[in-house]
């Protein structure tokens, strides 16, 4: 996936690993090309294109057309934009389900509390559940420093400026994890509630984080996010009193959405409904571990 | 933007199916629900294929509107939008037009 052009000026996508200090720069993989007599060939991911194909190739008559069938000049591709990132993806969620873990994909509208979030519930379950976290950010290891001050393995993964974090990036930041059989990788999104929603991770659960200081029709105004969560959990439910925030009616437009979303009520700072947020973990995780066998 | 990520995806398809030849066209559908902007996506393209081998194609794009099927009733309507519920009530609906996000083809130009 080219997710990174466009930022070909200093703020280039990299990986952070904060147990050792080490920042790698995330590089584009190899441009492979397919020839129509099946030769491939690859070269960097610079766009350096129109460059002589002075190679000879036999011509082999059995070759594979790699599902583009041409019609006198027109080639029939019908293939989705984002394959090439949902291979990637299905190659992160075999690599999850061999290996038992259980991996979550975080997202939220900018300070919703993701962060915060992640951060009590790896102090209340760093006992009984092997927690891992890959990062997401534009830019600083700021959120990457509180994960693990709060007591997990962190690796920060800083996209440049990317707005969403794509397979690719995920399975670089893995590679640095490395997180063992059994144990549950949450992914922070980009506080982002559009772009993230197209690009598959890999994860076996999606799960929103939706402040209740938002609009009650957030569901509406970003229904892909919502059509493609598992799980919403509205946080900060201890600002309402002080707020016009109307639950049951946020609740229904994202029933609306998607009619088979789960919901979940809770307060970061005070604890209120995490117990509920903690179940539905422990299940997911049991979960993901049966999926290997199943 | 998503649309700049995607643009890319899509001249980097059409370059790996032309081997080598120049496109002179890319026909992509792109649902009316998919999320994203066609418009956003015309305004990426020109920069991203410049240099490349689909630098000046045209971009055909075809934005189907949205279609569902109510799973409670069976009813089969149209649909601005991912939230409108079918005239039973019902929300369990089955997409069946208006998320696309393909590419179709591409034309390449005639080898000299």
């Amino acid at each position: 996936m080219c997710a990174i052009c466009g930022c070909d000026g200093e703020a280039k996508p990299s990986v952070l690993d904060l147990q050792t200090g080490r920042r790698t720069a995330i590089e584009l993989p190899a441009h492979e090309h397919v020839h129509a007599d099946g030769t491939r060939h690859s070269h960097p991911p610079e766009h350096q294109h129109g460059h002589p194909h002075d190679h000879d190739h036999g011509h082999n008559l059995d070759h594979g057309h790699d599902h583009a069938h041409q019609h006198g000049t027109t080639v029939a591709l019908e293939a989705r934009i984002l394959a090439k990132n949902d291979a990637l993806a299905q190659q992160n969620r075999g690599w999850f389900l061999g290996r038992e873990i259980l991996a979550l994909n975080l997202v939220s509208a900018p300070g919703a509390g993701k962060t915060t979030l992640l951060e009590r519930t790896i102090r209340d379950l760093r006992d009984e559940l092997p927690l891992y976290v890959l990062e997401g950010d534009q830019a600083t290891a700021n959120d990457g420093e509180r994960i693990r001050a709060a007591g997990a393995a962190v690796v920060q993964i800083n996209t440049g400026t990317g707005c969403h974090l794509d397979a690719t990036m995920v399975a670089r930041g893995l590679a640095e994890l490395k997180p063992p059989p059994g144990s549950v990788v949450l992914i922070e999104n980009i506080g982002n509630l559009v772009c993230p929603a197209l690009f598959d991770l890999g994860e076996r659960a999606k799960v929103a984080i939706f402040s209740v200081t938002e609009g009650e029709d957030k569901p509406l105004k970003y229904p892909h996010m919502f059509r493609a969560t598992d799980l919403v959990i509205f946080n900060k439910i201890d600002l309402l009193p002080h707020l016009d925030f109307d639950l049951a009616r946020a609740e229904a437009n994202a029933r609306a959405v998607n009619s088979e979303i789960a919901l979940l009520r809770v307060s970061a700072r005070t604890g209120e409904g995490l117990d509920s947020w903690y179940e539905w973990l422990r299940r997911e995780w049991v979960a993901a571990r049966e999926a290997t066998f199943a | 933007m998503h649309e700049l990520a995607l643009t890319c995806a899509i001249v980097e398809s059409a370059e790996d199916a032309a081997s080598g030849r120049r496109v002179i066209r890319v026909t992509l559908e792109i649902g009316r629900l998919s999320g994203v902007m066609t418009e956003a996506i015309r305004f990426c393209f020109d920069e991203v294929a410049r240099g490349t081998g689909v630098e000046g194609a045209v971009l055909d794009i075809r934005e189907p509107d949205g279609r569902a099927r109510c799973r409670g009733c069976g009813a089969e309507f149209a649909t601005p939008d991912l939230y409108t519920a079918c005239r039973c009530g019902g929300l369990d609906l089955e997409r069946l037009q208006g998320l696309e996000l393909t590419i179709n083809s591409i034309e390449l130009a005639e080898a000299a």
